[in-house]
């Protein structure tokens, strides 16, 4: 008995320490997105605003209010879903034949896509360059769609195989002996299976495109296409010598905000997709 | 999303329907399936691969265009005779084992915590999610921040170092800011394929060693981790390969200040700032081999556990 109250004690140390970690950080970006910009100038060390260096929402109202930063929202919210949508689509049709049929060269797929995913990106920004002003599409939205595309795909084609193979494939069957139209068989009884899978792939796929930066900064130049975290990375301010880091931490929580929608809606797929590929094979 | 390509679920797939012609109906139809995805992911990483190549033999700078002249392996000599490249290999690979040996043991606590856990689960793995979602540029400010003598917490909050000492002033400091805000935001990730893998392990053999006395380091040691040893594989080669292209948040914490630069960098700065699109192309080919000497490395050194493994039991 003593020996169990024991591991309790150390599973809930064990499970505070995880909070602290995973959380600190980002109350800490959120409490200094809350000290003024002036506190923030003089010096303001310590975790919380002190008292008269809070600015309420002011730095929020701001950083909103900067077009650079409005564009490159919205340049991040419409680049990562156009390829998180086409990249999902391509994967879906890739893991169908890779969990369903046999067929020569599955494993060239499978290998091309493992090394892709672990591909150094930087090495590609050179030739990439080169290519998209070549083809004028630097600088634009489908100039970093691609890419993203590309990168995503390794990750959609693992998670949604492994999902793909869990399917009872029998079933569409059993539906047409049961006298359903093979078009009603797909849309009533693999659809409903397949679908967590394939929002589950959507998900990962959003994260990586939302997260990217080395493509971010390389492909654009201008606001016409830059996304988020390049725009974060290249706000200065008024005064280049000192970074107003408040302002930057408000843009940086509004840019963190979608993603902990995403995770607080969605944790039980995200962490079945993480790990279905890597486990199960 | 594995390296462990020898499964046991396609070992036990039948090698060949038996109607040659219904098979070469599903080879065409798998092939129309997976046509589109395999030229997406080779057009942008094959293609300018290989332009990397080609290019890697000029000397090329977008600055001056028409000057380009062919300069066989030139670039390669300037790129490895430079103290710069094996200074920044250096500091990629130290970072590469240290971020990596942390997070396989922070990881491994919080996966052991989590399989535990059976009150507020919920809670616990949405808030190990929200490390892994944020965006690397905004991880390195928030701790970039944290460490700042002038508005940073860690300063006072650690007992063993000034109030107004300056993380970002020498190497070594720096160095330890830019792993712990890379550490922070992935062991969350390390901790979940981890925990993936320690489900696998078999509740009774564990009872079985419990019963015949063993202690819990020995079931540690001797039990979980050689049942675990594929997953624990796949997520040091995963974290591996990703560390060692580290660049979000070196760009971001120090910008190279100090020596702290990573390979990644240097490549990026070679191409993107200063157009030299030759040695540039070089480097790229430098970074590409060195991330499958990395691979093939961790794969031998893993591979030689796996057989040991197996040989024990």
């Amino acid at each position: 008995m003593t020996k169990n109250l024991k591991a309790n004690v150390g599973t809930i140390i064990g499970c505070a320490l995880i909070l602290i970690w995973c959380l600190l950080p980002v109350a800490w970006i959120v409490s200094l997105s809350f000290k003024s910009q002036e506190a923030v100038t003089n010096g303001s060390p310590g975790f919380f605003p002190s008292s008269g260096g809070g600015a309420g929402w002011d730095n929020y109202t701001q950083v909103l209010k900067d077009d650079e930063f409005r564009h490159s929202i919205f340049n991040s919210i419409g680049i990562s879903l156009i390829a998180t949508l086409l990249s999902v689509i391509i994967a879906t049709l890739a893991a169908y034949a890779i969990a369903r049929l046999e067929f020569v060269g599955k494993r060239f797929v499978l290998t091309t896509a493992l090394v892709i995913a672990m591909f150094p990106v930087v090495s590609l920004v050179g030739p990439l360059f080169d290519m998209w002003r070549t083809f004028n599409i630097y600088d634009t939205w489908p100039g970093l769609i691609i890419p993203y595309m590309s990168f995503t795909l390794p990750l959609a084609i693992w998670t949604l195989s492994a999902f793909f193979r869990e399917i009872p494939w029998e079933m569409e069957q059993a539906a047409q002996v049961d006298g359903a139209t093979s078009w009603q068989a797909f849309r009533k009884v693999i659809v409903p299976l397949a679908a967590p899978g394939v929002f589950t792939a959507a998900i990962l796929t959003f994260f990586f495109a939302w997260n990217d930066f080395v493509f971010g900064i390389s492909l654009t130049s201008t606001d016409a296409a830059r996304p988020i975290p390049a725009a974060l990375s290249f706000f200065v301010g008024a005064d280049p010598f000192n970074r107003p880091a408040s302002l930057l931490a408000a843009g940086a929580v509004v840019a963190t905000v979608p993603i902990v929608v995403l995770v607080l809606f969605f944790q039980r797929k995200i962490v079945a997709g993480l790990t279905a590929g890597a486990v199960k094979g | 999303m594995t390296a462990t390509v020898e499964t046991p679920h396609r070992a036990t797939k039948a090698p060949k329907p038996p109607s040659s012609d219904r098979s070469r109906a599903e080879n065409s139809l798998a092939r129309k399936l997976v046509a589109p995805a395999l030229v997406l992911m080779l057009v942008v990483t094959a293609f300018p691969m290989l332009r990397a190549l080609y290019l890697s033999l000029f000397e090329y700078s977008l600055t001056a265009p028409d000057d380009r002249k062919f300069v066989g392996l030139s670039n390669y000599g300037t790129a490895l005779s430079d103290s710069l490249f094996w200074r920044d290999t250096v500091n990629t690979v130290g970072i590469m084992i240290v971020t990596v040996g942390f997070e396989l043991v922070i990881g491994f606590a919080f996966a052991m915590v989590m399989h535990k856990v059976i009150f507020a689960r919920g809670v616990i793995r949405t808030s190990i999610l929200i490390p892994y979602g944020v965006i690397t540029v905004v991880s390195g400010f928030a701790w970039q921040f944290a460490f700042s003598n002038t508005n940073g917490f860690v300063n006072s909050w650690l007992p063993f170092v000034g109030d107004d000492f300056n993380w970002f002033g020498q190497y070594q400091s720096s160095m330890v800011a830019i792993m712990a805000s890379e550490i922070w935001k992935t062991t969350p990730f390390m901790s979940l394929l981890l925990l993936a893998g320690l489900a696998q392990v078999s509740e009774d053999m564990l009872e079985a060693a419990k019963v015949d006395g063993a202690t819990w380091w020995q079931r540690l040691f001797k039990v979980i981790l050689p049942n675990m040893r594929a997953a624990i594989m796949v997520a040091v080669l995963f974290r591996a390969l990703d560390a060692y292209r580290i660049f979000d948040n070196i760009f971001v914490m120090t910008a190279g200040a100090n020596n702290t630069e990573s390979i990644s960098f240097l490549t990026y700065r070679q191409v993107i700032e200063q157009f030299q699109l030759g040695i540039g192309s070089a480097l790229s080919v430098l970074l590409f081999l060195s991330v499958l000497v990395v691979a093939f490395v961790i794969v031998k050194l893993f591979r030689v556990n796996l057989a040991d493994a197996r040989q024990e039991t």
